[in-house]
């Protein structure tokens, strides 16, 4: 953990030695997402509700996902220019050194910038807590942070995922976005909008709405169960696959140059 | 102690081919070709041994090396370094392993040197006091006490490449993988790396596996040299063998006036204009002191010179020899 | 000329080369397509007296947006443009007997081009066999079909023609990376790329039609379904021809004064 911060401080030593950049990347992550905010805030001056649920419930909903994804995109960058990495051979540095590789993999790389994103997404966070209407219960707070948690867990999952795949094909890794920024646009809304087979799909085979759409049920009072509020958990599972693929494709792995 | 046993790598690369009808077949039906990296590579290297590991490009140096080093698993065949499968205890292994890599760096760029050393300190759990001592004596070694506190990317390759072979070093590892570590560099950075190399093998013991392009690093460093060529190991001898084996033939460079080279079965005339003649001579046919007397009977001389066979030819030669 | 289609003829085939990139790519477009068209089936079921146009005119709009994203997304940069800007790299182009700012604009048409015409059947194809409203239909009509092709044409324009500033941009900054995520996301949301600019409030609508970004992708999908018809589709296809002239002037101004600087500078 000490080592951890180090390579943090490195880091963020490096990234300081260009300022402007750095304000300018975030600036533009904050404004990214503020334009998805404003479209949002659009459609509900036009049409009000969607399936009965509210603008500030909705809110809650995109802070969520975009607070967990920015988070997890800030610390676990690493696996998200993990092809970058072996296409640059600097995972055969990484696999030369005493250290767990997926350790090494996550400090190669830490995007400060992202803050901006994260900026944004707290925001909305603070301002729909209040305007949401929900009485803040320990039992609601303690759903929120799960939520929260949770989406850091399967974020990180489909972080790995996507580093797994790059093994096999660098070519096809666009098919991964659907999955990754996929759920990141389309998890500002409760995953039930798009129908039944989309929230299954979501449900069972990539587990976003695990943290994103039961809990959020319990938590503006659709449901009452609260074992509902405990599902985020589950996700901590959905990362067990991802690395135990991980960990396929660096026994495959081919390295590069002569 | 490193011993390797008909280990083999195979790769699978896509073929791709020129033309657009090719092409658009291409979008639905694509041919895969196999490489033999590594057909079947043996060979053991004893404990502070200084090997050097040479082979044309695309023979499988480097897929060796980063076997040695734990970065590839191999297709088949056994490996066992110190005791240990490198890729089945990778983080033990490694512990006892130093890598550069000639062509990449391993220091952050924006900071200065002695950051990314101290980094790496930690990251190979070095104790201070072992660490000052390392420090203090490859900084004096290497003669880079000056630049450790300048920013990576500000360093020539030179000083950049002493630093990288100081931070592979920090941590005092058995064995010593050097992948080209004098590409790229001047008459005086490489003849600073060689005496580095060379004082490390004998002071501490270190194992040095080498695998270059430059035989003047063979020849300035190793006794032993293994010679790969379609992921197979062509060869395994000592320099001074090698030498002995391929080098009955000498070179004499004549300047001359006066009178025609006549030509003998012994000795092949390579080039002959303008009053200079390089020739070659068989000296287990004709001695070489044979050899001059009958040229100065036959030409005026006005210089000559012997040389033996330069240790590139040889290695070309023997290239030529198992037809890689 | 003919350098230019042979730029075109090598981009196009080395995008067939990558066989995997192109399925992936197009199976994420589809998949995205497919998302969002689901996502306003929600807003639709909600409250359908507020849809602005009907159901399958948006799909459409939707569909041929995913089909022609590589002509229309504001995000994609030609790398080598900024590198050669940055690293002084300029120099040697500005030895070629050719005039920099044309050659920059068709170089950007050729790599969209090609990728689009990789990518654009595909989806089309399979979106005209789903369902009633889910699938793209037929141009409006045959004069809509007609005025679409040649607003699509002028669409593309405007957009390189702006992207043409965010490249110089690149002269008067030391990193362009946060000036270029600025813009992406600034032309992404007024050109109608989040949700289609019928979908606004009305009050806010005029703000959206006196910017530039209108006149990109929004003007040609909306003549295609129908939505804008006769001198309304006539009169957006003028300031599409206005902002394109204004856009390349400024272009050219702005490229004229950075290379007199790089000039004094001496590169």
């Amino acid at each position: 953990m000490k080592l951890y911060f180090k390579f943090v401080a490195m880091q963020l030593k490096c990234q300081m030695q260009y300022k402007a950049s750095f304000f300018m990347m975030a600036l533009g992550q904050f404004l990214v997402s503020f334009t998805a905010f404003l479209s949002i805030f659009f459609l509900f001056t036009r049409f009000h509700t969607v399936q009965d649920y509210s603008f500030s419930e909705i809110l809650i909903c995109f802070s969520v996902i975009l607070t967990s994804f920015s988070l997890t995109e800030c610390f676990v960058r690493g696996f998200d220019v993990f092809p970058r990495l072996i296409q640059s051979g600097n995972l055969d540095r990484i696999l030369v050194r005493p250290r767990g590789e997926i350790f090494q993999v996550l400090t190669s790389t830490i995007e400060f910038s992202r803050v901006g994103r994260f900026l944004q997404a707290a925001a909305m966070l603070i301002y729909a807590i209040p305007a949401s209407g929900i009485a803040w219960t320990p039992d609601k707070i303690f759903t929120l942070l799960l939520m929260l948690i949770g989406g850091i867990a399967v974020f990180s999952g489909l972080f790995i995922l996507y580093a797994a795949l790059s093994f096999f094909t660098i070519e096809g890794l666009e098919f991964m976005n659907i999955f990754t920024d996929g759920s990141r646009e389309f998890g500002r809304y409760p995953l039930s909008v798009y129908g039944e087979g989309i929230l299954k799909f979501y449900t069972y085979i990539i587990p976003i709405a695990l943290f994103q759409y039961y809990p959020f049920l319990y938590l503006i009072g659709r449901s009452d169960d609260f074992r509902l509020s405990l599902l985020p958990l589950l996700g901590f599972l959905f990362v067990i696959p991802c690395y135990a693929f991980f960990r396929f494709g660096l026994r495959h792995y081919q390295s590069t140059g002569s | 102690m490193i011993e390797l046993r008909h280990i083999q790598k195979t790769f699978r690369v896509s073929r791709r081919s020129a033309g657009l009808s090719q092409a658009v077949k291409s979008l639905f039906r694509r041919e895969y070709e196999t490489v033999n990296a590594l057909q079947d590579v043996s060979f053991t290297i004893r404990d502070g041994e200084m090997v050097g590991y040479i082979g044309p490009n695309g023979a499988g140096k480097s897929s060796t090396i980063k076997i040695m080093s734990g970065v590839l698993t191999p297709d088949g065949g056994e490996c066992t370094i110190n005791g240990r499968v490198p890729w089945k205890e990778r983080t033990a292994h490694v512990r006892e392993i130093g890598v550069v890599f000639g062509q990449r760096s391993q220091l952050w760029w924006d900071v200065p040197v002695i950051d990314s050393f101290e980094l790496i300190r930690d990251i190979y759990r070095v104790d201070s006091q072992a660490y000052h001592k390392t420090l203090s004596r490859l900084t004096e070694l290497l003669q880079i006490g000056e630049i450790v506190k300048t920013p990576a990317r500000q360093l020539s390759l030179g000083q950049r490449m002493r630093c990288e072979i100081a931070a592979s070093l920090l941590h005092n590892p058995k064995i010593l993988f050097l992948d080209e570590p004098t590409i790229g560099l001047d008459a005086v950075s490489k003849l600073a790396v060689r005496d580095f190399i060379r004082a490390i093998n004998r002071e501490n013991g270190t194992t040095v596996i080498l695998t270059t392009h430059d035989m003047q690093d063979i020849e300035a460093l190793t006794e032993r040299i293994l010679l790969i060529g379609k992921g197979r190991i062509l060869l395994d001898g000592s320099l001074s063998d090698l030498k002995a084996r391929n080098s009955s033939h000498k070179t004499l460079t004549v300047a001359y006036e006066g009178g025609v080279l006549p030509s003998w079965e012994e000795i092949t005339v390579k080039e002959n204009k303008e009053g200079r003649a390089v020739l070659s001579v068989d000296t287990r046919t004709l001695s070489i002191s044979e050899a001059i007397s009958r040229i100065s009977a036959a030409v005026g001389v006005k210089d000559i010179s012997v040389t033996g066979e330069s240790i590139d030819e040889l290695v070309v030669s023997l290239y030529q020899e198992f037809a890689i | 000329m003919k350098q230019y289609s042979s730029f075109f003829r090598i981009r196009f085939l080395a995008g067939l080369q990558y066989r995997t990139a192109a399925w992936a790519g197009i199976s994420t477009q589809f998949a995205w397509g497919g998302m969002t068209i689901l996502l306003f089936r929600a807003f639709y079921e909600s409250d359908a007296s507020s849809f602005p146009m009907p159901f399958s005119s948006l799909s459409t709009y939707l569909w041929l947006q995913q089909a022609l994203l590589a002509m229309f997304m504001a995000w994609f940069f030609d790398n080598d443009i900024f590198d050669s800007i940055s690293n002084g790299g300029i120099a040697y182009e500005l030895c070629r007997p050719c005039d920099l700012y044309s050659m920059w604009f068709v170089k950007n048409m050729a790599i969209r081009l090609s990728r689009t015409v990789l990518r654009c059947v595909p989806i089309l194809l399979v979106a005209a066999f789903l369902p009633a409203p889910y699938s793209v239909t037929l141009p409006a009509g045959w004069t809509a079909g007609l005025l679409f092709v040649v607003s699509l044409l002028l669409g593309f324009l405007v957009l390189i023609a702006f992207s043409m500033l965010i490249y110089l941009s690149a002269f008067y900054t030391i990193s362009s990376l946060g000036i270029r995520l600025l813009a992406t996301s600034v032309v992404e949301f007024f050109a109608g790329g989040i949700i289609p600019l019928p979908f606004l409030p009305e009050s806010i609508q005029p703000f959206f039609y006196a910017l530039p970004f209108a006149s990109m992708q929004n003007t040609p999908f909306l003549i295609y379904t129908g939505y804008m018809q006769g001198d309304q589709a006539l009169w957006s296809m003028a300031v599409q021809c206005a902002w394109l002239a204004g856009l390349v002037l400024v272009g050219r101004l702005l490229m004229r004064r950075a290379l007199k600087k790089v000039v004094v500078q001496g590169g």
